[in-house]
């Protein structure tokens, strides 16, 4: 199984893209090592704004660069572009309608053991509650390098939550997404599993060690966050029992979201699997994902005890 | 425009932006009719705009950080015919798109403004935009001396210095005055001018309601290889002897009397768009 970055796969393909169309424009707050932009930036300067680390001018010189005819795209930790700058994403950007691309690295607990200073796992609830603001959370490099192609394409605004670490690749190289369709994975008749970003290879695992037990269950991959594919929800629900399962917090994110839509259209017994409401246990990315229950035994445990309950 | 037209042009958009405030019962009084000459002498003298062509690219930008005083603002984009004068009736009436903040659905307003601090930083975006890809462009930014305060002002301060962007003309409506009192009470400002000297931008003073001397500035020679920074001294609530100095007047709403008594001091007949 081949391992790739989705940073390095957004920043691999936006500089080819940038290569061609000259107002294609990256911004960086002190961030181009953690975004893995460096070479863009030695390549293209003229299409390179460092920022330094100031988020909220990073994202207001963004939106002004829109206004100047320009396709910006500002990358650094989802944490602090959340968060930190979240009145200028709502305000210069989305209320705004500019064309801005937010490309928020080292989301969820990719930074582990920093603290939650540096994690970002309230990005979902809060940016997808910003009316005209797409959100997305790819699960593999492939699905960033054609998600790049559309953002790069789009004139909507956009946020984008990427991991850190190199995650297992999915889908084969070339596969096609369509924005606002999730991608059915799996299939089976007991229950759902809807995932977005490191998850969704974790629930893929997860299904596998269940189909081992007899019980069969599908697996979506949720990577647009906002739109939502509501026809996929519902096909889920179909199965009975619909495990979300997430790294953010379990208020606000996909499981609302899921859940928001499965409550007031076809109500259906579910559970969220995500990071609890407390000060979060550290350790490395995958530790912190097996304390909590987010790893392929945790979700396969999950499920169980959800289709028995 | 003649300065003296442009003066009578102000004290118009002043009345308009009274009468809207009146009539809305809503409104910010003091920041717009402190503001009022600064937005006359733009739209009707400096900036190359294109009211038949909105998004014009070769257009020069401008951005009201200090979005609150947008009754004046939206008056003067009416009066440059970005859109039609009646439409000024409907100001924060249900479903009206002139709302109490810019709102970039109106022609010719750029970005939606009125959380204080996000001018600028657009402003240092645009105007980085153009240099980098060689247009001739200015790009202009109107602040509020409260909106100082906000740390973001001066994220961009750097940045425009850092870029170098001579084509950037920040200006700070020096009033004085915030909603709770006196800057210098509130949250003290000065030495003001140092502090941006100090942060590499190419600062000068002017009357704010002196007419003359801001076409003066706007059309004189500017510095090379730095953003520019215009504080203009003014009076909060400026042209309404009942509303200047007055804090309370940030968004106190004009009684019908103060209202005839605002179209005598201000030499005009009434509202333009009734
Ligand atoms: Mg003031």
């Amino acid at each position: 199984m081949s391992m790739s970055t989705l940073r390095g796969a957004f920043t691999q393909r936006i500089l080819e893209l940038a290569k061609e169309d000259k107002s294609i424009f990256t911004l960086a707050t002190d961030s181009r090592g953690s975004v893995t932009l460096g070479d863009y930036a030695k390549q293209l300067p003229e299409q390179f704004v460092e920022c330094g680390i100031a988020e909220q001018d990073a994202v207001g010189i963004a939106a002004g660069l829109a206004d100047a005819g320009l396709r910006p795209f500002v990358c650094g930790p989802a944490c602090f572009f959340s968060m930190r700058s979240a009145e200028q994403v709502k305000v210069d950007v989305a209320y705004s309608h500019m064309n801005v691309k937010i490309i928020g690295v080292s989301g969820g607990v990719s930074y582990g053991a920093l603290g939650s200073t540096h994690h970002s796992t309230q990005d979902i609830a809060l940016m997808r509650a910003i009316p005209s603001l797409e959100v997305f959370l790819p699960s593999d490099a492939v699905q960033m390098r054609c998600l790049t192609d559309y953002l790069a394409a789009s004139n909507e605004p956009a946020f984008v939550r990427v991991g850190r670490g190199a995650v297992e690749d999915i889908y084969a190289p070339g596969t096609s997404f369509t924005v606002g369709k999730a991608v059915k994975l799996a299939e089976g008749k007991d229950a759902a599993i809807i995932a977005a970003g490191e998850t969704v290879c974790r629930a893929l695992k997860a299904a596998q060690m269940l189909k081992n037990e007899s019980i069969n269950v599908s697996v979506y991959d949720m990577f647009t966050i906002k739109p939502l594919d509501c026809e996929a929800i519902s096909e889920a629900a179909e199965t009975g029992f619909v495990l979300t399962v997430e790294e953010h917090s379990i208020y606000g994110g996909l499981g609302g979201a899921v859940a928001e839509y499965l409550s007031q259209n076809k109500p259906t017994r579910m559970k969220i699997l995500g990071l609890p409401d407390e000060k979060y246990y550290t350790g490395t990315s995958n530790e912190v994902f097996a304390h909590y229950g987010l790893d392929e035994n945790g979700i396969a445990r999950a499920l169980k005890a959800g289709l028995n309950a | 425009m003649t300065v003296n037209e442009l003066k009578q042009t102000a004290n118009q958009i002043r009345a308009d932006a009274v009468t809207m405030i009146h009539d809305a019962a809503t409104g910010h009084t003091g920041g717009a009719m402190s503001a009022a000459d600064i937005l006359t002498a733009l739209y009707c003298r400096i900036l190359n705009v294109y009211p038949d062509d909105p998004k014009n690219p070769d257009r020069d930008r401008f951005f009201l950080s200090k979005g609150h005083s947008c009754e004046g603002y939206y008056a003067v984009l009416a009066h440059r015919g970005f859109f039609d004068k009646k439409e000024l009736a409907t100001f924060s009436r249900a479903g009206s798109r002139i709302i109490g903040h810019p709102n970039n659905q109106v022609p010719g307003v750029e970005v939606c403004t009125g959380a204080l601090g996000h001018g600028l930083p657009v402003a240092v975006g645009a105007a980085l935009g153009a240099k980098r890809t060689g247009k001739g462009y200015r790009v202009y930014c109107l602040m509020g001396d409260g909106e100082q305060a906000e740390g973001s002002v001066w994220e961009a301060a750097m940045a425009g210095a850092n870029y170098r962007l001579d084509n950037l003309f920040a200006m700070v409506d020096r009033n004085g005055l915030q909603i709770s009192g006196s800057t210098e009470d509130v949250m003290a400002l000065e030495d003001f001018k140092a502090k941006w000297q100090a942060f590499g931008w190419d600062v000068c003073e002017v009357d704010g309601n002196d007419m003359e001397a801001l076409v003066n500035y706007f059309e004189g020679e500017h510095a090379k290889d730095k953003p520019h920074m215009l504080i203009a001294h003014t009076i909060k609530g400026k042209g309404l002897p009942f509303a200047e100095n007055k804090a309370e007047w940030h968004h106190k709403v004009p009684s019908d009397e103060q209202l005839t008594e605002a179209y005598r001091a201000l030499d005009v007949k009434g509202a333009s768009f009734k």
